[in-house]
């Protein structure tokens, strides 16, 4: 095999591996945005991975699946946010609860799940003519439905961020809330939708885990995904177009992980590589953004209220 | 919308003793209720589950004994990030911290040569807790130097040192003498840490763990490093103002709050197993664990020794439930992330004083405050 068409079969086997990474990513950036951090993500990616693969198990829909993923997702959201956004409290303690709810909460759903295999599972669907291409026929157009819809949410995320009046008023929350408000902009509906939606996503992400890309039921799936989420994050910049180049590098370094135990080498030496990776990406930002002299979202982390200003 | 009752949060200018001890108390219970819903969900029947939980934790002599002695770890690395939280700096690597301290202990235990025997156990200590610290020193010198968030840092350090323990453990630490399973050799007597009795309460870790929370009370109430840390934590403005040297001190809360989790694992591996194990077989979330232990004391390192002991018993209650009803391991992280979720909601009630608003009626607020942060 030639050293070319090597790296393109990591790279094609990377955008599955990339998907739920990337769907997390999307959704995060939609949060902090509104300048809510959640550190729930890797719970609430778990509680997607066991709702769906239990609804894909009674119902054998996997759209239905999906949908109720999402839901859980969202719903765990927003138990955050209401801590985060109403109550105010510490969003980092309040996201790492939050992580370990979900961690125990599908530990105990999941035991019946263990070893059973799928009932569904989503097969690729070429995309007809645009699969036939060269190329990129093979390494974009022959897979799945939800890689298709991660790819797509890409352009019509950053469309509503820096194109519309919604994606102004979710970007002027996060970084100046009292002013947002004096303009009319509800800044806790905003932010509540934005955190809500960021469970909506992390909620898929798990789904794809467990009945797209495993596919089955293994307690503690997302192994460390969730965390990658908020790292990548920040390495996008809170851009989703960045977000979408650092899901496939990771994704592409998942792939890696597994082909490059064949050439011996400790699998728990392999294993390290994303965790490894993630710091160096937090460095490589870190230098970026003083460089650029980007930034988080100026009022990210902070409860926001109208009575103490 | 306009004639539903509005609900406001009225900061308090002080917190009645009283209710800085109420609080946590009725935030568990709130919590075990919430978790009792959620068994019931699952099919589990939570009043035995919650009977057995608590006969097998404080019922016996030996459950007793369990709870002290799955307290130590809870307590070290608890009295750690207690500091830890209180400067705001946030590390979340105890757990890989605790791993590190267990390698190097083992390091030290067989494969030095030439220390002599009563030196051996001195020795481990040492280098577990070097070894945690400076693991914890990677979170803070990339906060101190590039200004990022120590909180995924610290956490990528716990992935790491759980693969590097795994590495270890599967290959060339792997003990000839161990039937194929991923141990180390056992230890020899001089490395081993003495117990009470029949029991597992390996008292020498029991006691640095007591001192450890008594040391950093007074370090933070008395001392005027204390003072630093306390000021950094409440205020980081001011305390830049003040000249005081931001960096350092979180450097400082960082090797130290590592150098605890350290002696943790040292702990562990020289007190329990005798050997380096798989990280799950050292450590079931001790580091995670503890920051519950630390948020429940109000982060205050007194109050860790009596959080440690109830979470303690909560974690042998919880083996107790998963070996009776089946539950999987898991289960203790649902009763971890309730129980932190109500304790943050309940810490509210200590700040601020929740008071309803009727529209027509004016309330009259005697005192306009800044803002602050509620932590």
């Amino acid at each position: 095999m030639s050293i070319w068409s090597y790296i393109f079969s990591v790279l094609q086997a990377a955008i599955p591996a990339g998907t739920p990474l990337l769907y997390g990513t999307l959704g995060e950036v939609t949060a902090e945005r509104s300048g809510v951090v959640n550190l729930g993500v890797e719970g609430m990616m778990i509680m997607g991975a066991v709702t769906a693969f239990g609804v894909a198990q009674a119902t054998g829909n996997a759209f239905l699946a999906i949908a109720a993923a999402a839901l859980v997702g969202g719903l765990l959201a927003l138990i955050h946010a209401f801590a985060s956004i109403t109550l105010r409290v510490n969003q980092v303690v309040s996201g790492l609860a939050l992580t370990m709810l979900g961690l125990g909460i599908s530990g105990m759903i999941g035991k019946q799940f263990i070893g059973m295999p799928p009932r569904v599972q989503l097969k690729p669907v070429p995309i007809p003519g645009l699969s036939d291409l060269p190329v990129l026929g093979p390494l974009l157009f022959q897979h799945d439905l939800l890689v298709y819809i991660g790819l797509l949410m890409v352009p019509v995320l950053w469309f509503l961020f820096y194109r519309t009046r919604w994606g102004i008023s979710l970007r002027s929350v996060g970084e100046n809330p009292a002013t947002a408000d004096a303009m009319g902009v509800n800044v806790f509906q905003v932010r509540y939708l934005a955190v809500f939606f960021g469970g909506l996503m992390a909620g898929i992400g798990g789904a794809y885990l467990s009945i797209v890309y495993a596919p089955a039921w293994i307690e503690g799936m997302t192994a460390g995904i969730g965390w990658i989420v908020i790292a990548l994050t920040i390495f996008a910049m809170w851009d989703p177009v960045r977000g979408l180049l650092g899901a496939y590098l990771f994704g592409s370094v998942r792939v890696l992980q597994y082909r490059l135990q064949g050439l011996g080498i400790s699998p728990p030496l392999l294993n390290m590589l994303p965790f490894i990776l993630t710091i160096l990406v937090l460095m490589f930002s870190a230098g970026e953004a003083m460089r650029k002299r980007l930034g988080a979202p100026a009022a990210l982390m902070q409860p926001y209220t109208r009575e103490e200003r | 919308m306009n004639s539903l009752p509005r609900i406001r949060l009225e900061k308090r200018l002080d917190t009645p003793r009283w209710l800085g001890i109420a609080t946590p108390v009725f935030s568990v219970l709130a919590a075990l209720l919430v978790i009792a819903l959620i068994f019931g969900l699952l099919g589990v029947n939570p009043l035995i589950a919650y009977a057995r939980i608590f006969t097998g934790a404080f019922g016996s002599l030996y459950g007793l004994s369990e709870t002290v002695t799955k307290a130590i770890p809870l307590m070290l690395a608890g009295v750690g990030l207690a500091v830890a939280f209180r400067t705001r700096v946030y590390n979340i690597g105890a757990e890989g911290q605790l791993l590190i301290g267990a390698i190097c202990a083992t390091g030290v235990a067989l494969f030095v040569p030439g220390i002599p025997d009563g030196l051996r156990l001195p020795a481990m200590f040492g280098a577990g807790a070097l070894g945690g610290a400076l693991w914890a020193l990677i979170p803070a010198v990339l906060k101190a130097r590039l200004r990022i968030d120590e909180v995924l840092t610290s956490l990528m350090t716990v992935y790491i040192a759980s693969e590097l323990v795994n590495h270890l453990v599967y290959g060339p630490w792997k003990g000839p003498g161990e039937w194929g399973f991923p141990y180390t050799d056992k230890f020899p007597l001089a490395a081993q840490i003495p117990r009470i009795g029949i029991t597992r309460v390996h008292y020498p870790t029991l006691i640095l763990a007591l001192l450890a929370a008594v040391l950093a009370y007074i370090l933070v109430q008395r001392t005027r490093w204390g003072f630093e840390i306390r000021v950094t934590g409440e205020n980081p403005e001011a305390a830049r103002y003040a000249g005081m040297n931001y960096l350092r001190t979180v450097m400082l809360v960082m090797a130290l709050s590592g150098a605890l989790a350290g002696i943790a694992g040292v702990g562990e591996v020289a007190g329990i197993h005798y050997r380096l194990r798989y990280p799950q077989g050292i450590s079931p979330g001790y580091g995670f664990t503890a920051i519950i232990v630390a948020w429940l004391a109000r982060l205050n390192p007194l109050g860790v020794i009596l959080t440690s002991l109830l979470i303690g018993g909560l974690l042998v209650g919880g083996d107790a439930i998963q070996l009776a009803m089946g539950l999987p391991s898991a289960t203790v992280y649902l009763f971890n992330g309730m129980i932190l979720l109500f304790v943050l909601g309940g810490d509210l009630f200590t700040r601020y004083r929740i008071r309803m608003e009727f529209p027509g009626r004016t309330v009259v607020t005697p005192v306009r405050l800044e803002q602050e942060e509620v932590g």
